[in-house]
C-alpha cells in the first residue's frame, strides 16, 4: 500500500535526504522526518493555513504538497525564518502586540503576512486583512495581527523612506 | 511586616511605582517561542516506542454492533493491536456524569469505547494501534464492522413524545434533567401588564474549532504502575484524578502534564471516551499512545453547545419598567451528559442568567434537557450566557418597539442601579458589585449614536439598510465550589502557588492554573513580580505539570485571574516576607524597615540601596553558616486561595454592534463592534483587550456562521473547515473594547474574568442590529445562525 521515493532537498538552507512515503505531505514530512515541529496541522484540508510554509519563495500549505514532488526544492519553515532573521520586526511585533493567544496559528500567520510585507508593501488594513484571510486565528479576533502587520509595513517604508 | 495588607499598600493600581507591574500592558514573556514555533504542543512530544492509535467510528446515528471482525485489520502492516470497547471495560470502569446538586439529573454510563450500541455518528467504536497514525488508519479501513441500524431519536422537540425511541431503555425516557426557577407571580403580572412581547429563539449547535484538535499521550510504565499523560488540556489535576479512578490507579500513579494547548474554550475541559481509550490501551501495552484528533473527527467527537430553542416572555408597564420574564428552554445533549461536569449545566446556566442585568420583580425560567442521537454538547466559552443574552436582549428590544421607547433608554430605565449592590436576582445569583450604567455610559461615550442613527436614514434613502443593537450582558467568573463540588465532582475550585527565590535573586512561580494562550503565565509573572518586588523579567512561570504545581482547577470559567492570580499574590507576599526578615537578620533592621524594589533591598523610608537579592539569596544558600541559627530560611512559600462569600464573582459589559444587511441576498456586512465590560481589577489590558476581542469573534462566529447541521437521520453534515464556517479576517470588523473597574472585595488581587464576555453579548447584539436594519420591512431573526437564507426568508424573498 505503500511506495517509497528519494528525495533531496533544501530545508532551511541544509541539504537533506529521504527516502519518503508517497502519500507522505510536506507539513508531515517536516514534522516526523525533520522534527521541525514550527508548522502545524489544523484541518489538512487546505483551509486554516495553520500548516503554511514557504516553498520555493511562495508561501504553500504544507497540507496539500506531497513530499515526494520536492526533489530539488527549496523550503523554509517557521525556524528557518526566525534563525535568519528575516521577519524578526514582524515576530516583535506579533509580541508586543499581543498578536498571538495559543499560538497555534502563529507560524502559519507569520508566512503568509511576511509575505504582504514584500508582496504589497503599501497595503492597507483591508487588503492585510484579505491577505491573511486563508490563515485561521480562532483566538485572537485578529485585530492584533492586523495591527501587527500595520506597524511593520509602516515601520519599513518609514525606513525606506529614511534610506 | 505586621500592617494589614491592602490593595492600596501594594499599589495595585498605582502604574508610577517601580516595580509595579498591575495594570501594566507587559509583553507575554512565553509569546516569543510562539512567533520563533518553538513552542511544545502534545503532537510535538515524541516518547520511544511510541504507537498511534485511530478510531473506526460509527457511521450511524443509533445502531446495534453486531459483530467486530479484526482479522484483516491486523495484518496491515505497521498494525500493532486492535481492542474493542469489551477489550477497553476489563481496565476501566464506566462512568456516569451527574451532579447531586442538579436535583433529579440522570444520564447512562459511558464506555472508552461502547459495548452494544453506538449513539451517535462519529462515536468511536473500535481503535487500532500501529506504528504509525497512518498505518493505523490502514487499519481502521480494513475493519469489518457490522452494524445493524436503529430507528435514531434525533429531534430535541420530540425527544419526550410518547414512543419516541428511548436512547437508553433503562432510564425509561430521555429526560435527563428539568429545573425551573420561579419568583414572584409571573401570571398574574403578565395577565395586568402593559404589553407583554414574546417570541421564539433557536441558538445553533455549534462547536470549538480549537485549532490544535484535541490531543494526548498517554504512557503507562510497568516498572513502577506510573502513568504519565501529555494532554492538550484545561484542568490538569481533574483529568489526574479521573484518569486514576477510572482505571482503577491511585491518583499519586499518575501525572498529567499540559505544556502548550493550542486553544481551549471550554472543549478540552472534559473526558472523551476516545482519550480515555488511550489511556487504557497504554495501561494494557505498557507503552506510550498518541492520538491527535483529526479535524474530521474533532467535528464529530469534540462536544457541541448550544443547541436550544427558547419560547421569552416579557412583560412591561406602560412607563417601559419590566414586570416579568417567562422563559421555556429546551435543549438536546447527545446520548450521554458528558463527564464529569455534565451537560445539564448549559440549560441551568439559562435559568440562572436570563434577565440578569435587569432589576424586575417576577421571574419564571425552566430548562428541559433531553437526550438525542447526535454528538454530546457540554460546556464550551461562556456557558449558557450567549443564549440568556439574546433571549433577554431580544425581548428588550421587542418591548422597547411595542412601546415605541429607544432601545437605550428602555435599558436605562430597567439595569440595576449601581447603588443596590450587594443584591439577589430573581433567578438566586448574588451580585456582590456590578457597574451597568456606568458601562452604559461609557459605552455611549464611544459608541457615536447620533452620527450613526443619521447615517442610517441616510443610507435608507439610497436602499442601503443598517442597524445598530444593544446588549447588555453579566458573565459569571471565579466559580467556587458551589459550581460543581457541591454536586460531587472532583474539580478544584481552589488553586495554589508556590513562590521560590533562588540565589540568584530570580524567582520561580509554579501554578496550578494554567495556560492555553489566553496570557496565564504573563499575568502570573507580572502579579509575582509586583508582590514580591522584583522586575518582571527575573520571574520564571511553571504551570501544567500535575507532579510539580500545587493542586488546582487549572483554567475554565474565567478563574486564572482571580483564583490563580490572587494564589500568586499571596505567595509571593509570604516569600517577600520572609526574605525580609532574612535581609533583617543580615543587615541588623527590623523586616518592617526595609522593603524590596527592582531585586534590591532598600531601606522603606529612604529608599536607599542595601543589598541585591543575588547577594541575599547567596549568603543563604551558600553561607548559611554566616546567618543566626534559629533563623528560619525558606525562601519558598504556598498559598492556596478560594472564594468564600460568593459561589461566583458576576462581572457584566455592554457591547453594541453596527452593521449592514443586503436585503437582495441577506449577507449581513459588519462596520464596527463596540463592548465596555468590567472585569474588576485589569492586570494587564493588552491581554485583557485580546481576550474580550477573540471573544466576540467567537460569539460573531454563533451570531452568523458557525453551525452543526445535522440531516434527519442524525447524519452530521458539517465535517470540514469547508463545510462549517468559522469567522475570518476579512469579514471581522475593528472592534473597540472599553473598561470598568469594579474590584471584587473576595480578594486583595480584585480580579475577575473577562475571558466569556465578548462571547456572551456579541450574539444578541447582533441580532438587534439585524433586527434594526429590517424594520423598515417589519421582518426579524431570532434563530441564529443568521444566515442569508434565514433572512431572506424573514424578509419574504423565499419561502
Ligand atoms: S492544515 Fe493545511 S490548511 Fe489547515
Ligand atoms: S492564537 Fe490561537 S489560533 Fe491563533
Amino acid at each position: 500500500m505503500t511506495t517509497r521515493i528519494d528525495v533531496t532537498l533544501t530545508v532551511n538552507g541544509e541539504r537533506v535526504s529521504r527516502s519518503v512515503d508517497t502519500r507522505l505531505h510536506l507539513v508531515d514530512f517536516l514534522r516526523s522526518e525533520l522534527g521541525l515541529a514550527g508548522a502545524h496541522t489544523g484541518c489538512e484540508h487546505g483551509v486554516c493555513g495553520a500548516c503554511t510554509v514557504r516553498l520555493d519563495g511562495e508561501p504553500v500549505r504544507g497540507c496539500l504538497v506531497m513530499a515526494a514532488s520536492l526533489d530539488g526544492a527549496v523550503v523554509e519553515t517557521i525556524e528557518g525564518l526566525s534563525d535568519s532573521g528575516e521577519i524578526l520586526d514582524l515576530q516583535e511585533a506579533f509580541v508586543a502586540r499581543n498578536a498571538c493567544q495559543c499560538g497555534y496559528c502563529t507560524p502559519g500567520m507569520l508566512v503568509t503576512a511576511a509575505d504582504i510585507l514584500t508582496a504589497s508593501p503599501q497595503a492597507t488594513r483591508e487588503e492585510i486583512r484579505e491577505h491573511i484571510s486563508g490563515n485561521y486565528c480562532r483566538c485572537t479576533g485578529y485585530q492584533a495581527i492586523v495591527d501587527a502587520v500595520e506597524d511593520v509595513l509602516k515601520a519599513r517604508a518609514a525606513k525606506r523612506e529614511a534610506a | 511586616m505586621n500592617e494589614i495588607v491592602t490593595p492600596q499598600s501594594l499599589g495595585l493600581s498605582r502604574e508610577d511605582l517601580p516595580n509595579s507591574y498591575i495594570g501594566r500592558s507587559v509583553p507575554r514573556p512565553n509569546a516569543r517561542k510562539l512567533v520563533e514555533g518553538r513552542a511544545t504542543y502534545t503532537d510535538d512530544v515524541d516518547l520511544p516506542r511510541l504507537v498511534h492509535a485511530a478510531f473506526y467510528r460509527s457511521p450511524h446515528a443509533h445502531a446495534r454492533i453486531v459483530s467486530i471482525d479484526t482479522s484483516a485489520a491486523l495484518k496491515v502492516p505497521g498494525v500493532v493491536r486492535v481492542f474493542t470497547g469489551a477489550d477497553l471495560a476489563k481496565v476501566c470502569d464506566p462512568w456516569v456524569a451527574v451532579l447531586a446538586h442538579l436535583k433529579g439529573m440522570k444520564s447512562a454510563p459511558q464506555y472508552p469505547l461502547p459495548l452494544e450500541r453506538a449513539t451517535w455518528q462519529g462515536e468511536a467504536v473500535v481503535a487500532v494501534v500501529a506504528e504509525s497514525r497512518a498505518a493505523a488508519e490502514d487499519g481502521v479501513a480494513a475493519l469489518a464492522v457490522e452494524f445493524e441500524a436503529l430507528p435514531a431519536q434525533v429531534d430535541m422537540e420530540t425527544a419526550l413524545a410518547p414512543g419516541s425511541v428511548v436512547i437508553h431503555p433503562e432510564l425509561g425516557d430521555n429526560l435527563v434533567f428539568t429545573r425551573t426557577a420561579e419568583t414572584g407571580d409571573v401570571a398574574g403580572a403578565i395577565a395586568s401588564a402593559h404589553r407583554t412581547v414574546e417570541a421564539t429563539f433557536h441558538t445553533g449547535r455549534h462547536t470549538g474549532v480549537t485549532l490544535e484538535p484535541r490531543s494526548i499521550i498517554a504512557d503507562y510504565n510497568r516498572a513502577d504502575g506510573t502513568l504519565t499523560v501529555h494532554h492538550s488540556t484545561q484542568a490538569p489535576h481533574m483529568m489526574q484524578n479521573v484518569f486514576a479512578t477510572q482505571l482503577r490507579l491511585a491518583e499519586s500513579d499518575v501525572r498529567v502534564i499540559c505544556k502548550d494547548v493550542g486553544g481551549s474554550y471550554g472543549i478540552k475541559v472534559h473526558v472523551y471516551p476516545d482519550e480515555m481509550a488511550v489511556a487504557c490501551m497504554s495501561r494494557i501495552m505498557g507503552r506510550p499512545v498518541k492520538f491527535i484528533a483529526d479535524r474530521f473527527e474533532a467535528f464529530g467527537s469534540d462536544i457541541h453547545a448550544r443547541d436550544h430553542r427558547i419560547k421569552g416572555r416579557l412583560a412591561v408597564d406602560a412607563e417601559g419598567r419590566f414586570l416579568a420574564f417567562d422563559i421555556d428552554d429546551l435543549t438536546g445533549i447527545g446520548p450521554y451528559s458528558v463527564y464529569p461536569r455534565t451537560s445539564a449545566v448549559e440549560g441551568n446556566q439559562v435559568v440562572n442568567l436570563c434577565g440578569g442585568p435587569y432589576s424586575f420583580p417576577n421571574y419564571r425560567c425552566t430548562t428541559t434537557v433531553v437526550l438525542q442521537n447526535k454528538a454530546p454538547t457540554c460546556q464550551y466559552r461562556a456557558v449558557g450566557h450567549p443564549i440568556a443574552t439574546a433571549v433577554t436582549e431580544g425581548l428588550v428590544d421587542l418591548a422597547a418597539e411595542a412601546l415605541g421607547m429607544d432601545p437605550v433608554e428602555i435599558r436605562r430605565k430597567n439595569l440595576i442601579p449601581d447603588d443596590a449592590y450587594p443584591c439577589t436576582s430573581p433567578a438566586g445569583m448574588k451580585f456582590e458589585g456590578l457597574s451597568h450604567h456606568q458601562s452604559l455610559a461609557k459605552l455611549l461615550e464611544m459608541v457615536p449614536v447620533e452620527k450613526i442613527r443619521a447615517d442610517q436614514v441616510e443610507q435608507r434613502k439610497r436602499g442601503v439598510y443598517r442597524g445598530l443593537g444593544f446588549a447588555s450582558f453579566i458573565e459569571l467568573t471565579n466559580p467556587s465550589p458551589f459550581m460543581y463540588g457541591i454536586g460531587g465532582a472532583k474539580i478544584s475550585a481552589q488553586d495554589g502557588c508556590t513562590v521560590r527565590m533562588d540565589p540568584d535573586g530570580s524567582v520561580v512561580a509554579m501554578s496550578g492554573v494554567t495556560e492555553q494562550g489566553q496570557g496565564t503565565e504573563a499575568i502570573l509573572a507580572q502579579i509575582v513580580a509586583h508582590g514580591v518586588g522584583v522586575p518582571v523579567s527575573k520571574v520564571r512561570i511553571v504551570t501544567g505539570d500535575t507532579r510539580t504545581v500545587p493542586y488546582g482547577g487549572g483554567t475554565w470559567a474565567c478563574r486564572g485571574a482571580g483564583i490563580g492570580g490572587e494564589a500568586a499574590l499571596q505567595s509571593a507576599i509570604a516569600l517577600k516576607e520572609q526574605i525580609l526578615e532574612v535581609a533583617g537578620a543580615m543587615l541588623q533592621a527590623q523586616g518592617s524597615s526595609l522593603d524590596i524594589v527592582m531585586g534590591e533591598i532598600v531601606d522603606k523610608a529612604t529608599g536607599q540601596a542595601r543589598m541585591p537579592l543575588s547577594e541575599l539569596g547567596r549568603i543563604v544558600y551558600y553561607r548559611g553558616d554566616t546567618l543566626p541559627k534559629e533563623l528560619s530560611r525558606e525562601l519558598v512559600q504556598t498559598r492556596h486561595f478560594i472564594t468564600k462569600e460568593y459561589p461566583f464573582a458576576f462581572t457584566n459589559g455592554i457591547q453594541a454592534s453596527w452593521l449592514e444587511v443586503d436585503v437582495e441576498t441577506g449577507m449581513v456586512k459588519l462596520l464596527e463592534h463596540w463592548c465596555v465590560e468590567d472585569c474588576g481589577r485589569v492586570i494587564n489590558p493588552l491581554l485583557v483587550d485580546e481576550q474580550v476581542r477573540g471573544g466576540i469573534v467567537q460569539g460573531i462566529g454563533g451570531a452568523l456562521y458557525e453551525h452543526c447541521i445535522y440531516n434527519e437521520d442524525g447524519q452530521l453534515l458539517t465535517t470540514t473547515l469547508a463545510d462549517y464556517l468559522v469567522p475570518m479576517a476579512a469579514e471581522m470588523p475593528d472592534m473597540h473594547v472599553g473598561h470598568v473597574e469594579t474590584p471584587t472585595k473576595e480578594s486583595l488581587l480584585g480580579a475577575k474574568g473577562a475571558g466569556e464576555a465578548g462571547t456572551a453579548g456579541a450574539p444578541a447584539a447582533i441580532m438587534n442590529a439585524i433586527n434594526d436594519a429590517l424594520k423598515p420591512f417589519g421582518a426579524k431573526v431570532f434563530a441564529q445562525p443568521f444566515t442569508p437564507e434565514r433572512i431572506l426568508k424573514a424578509l419574504g424573498t423565499i419561502a
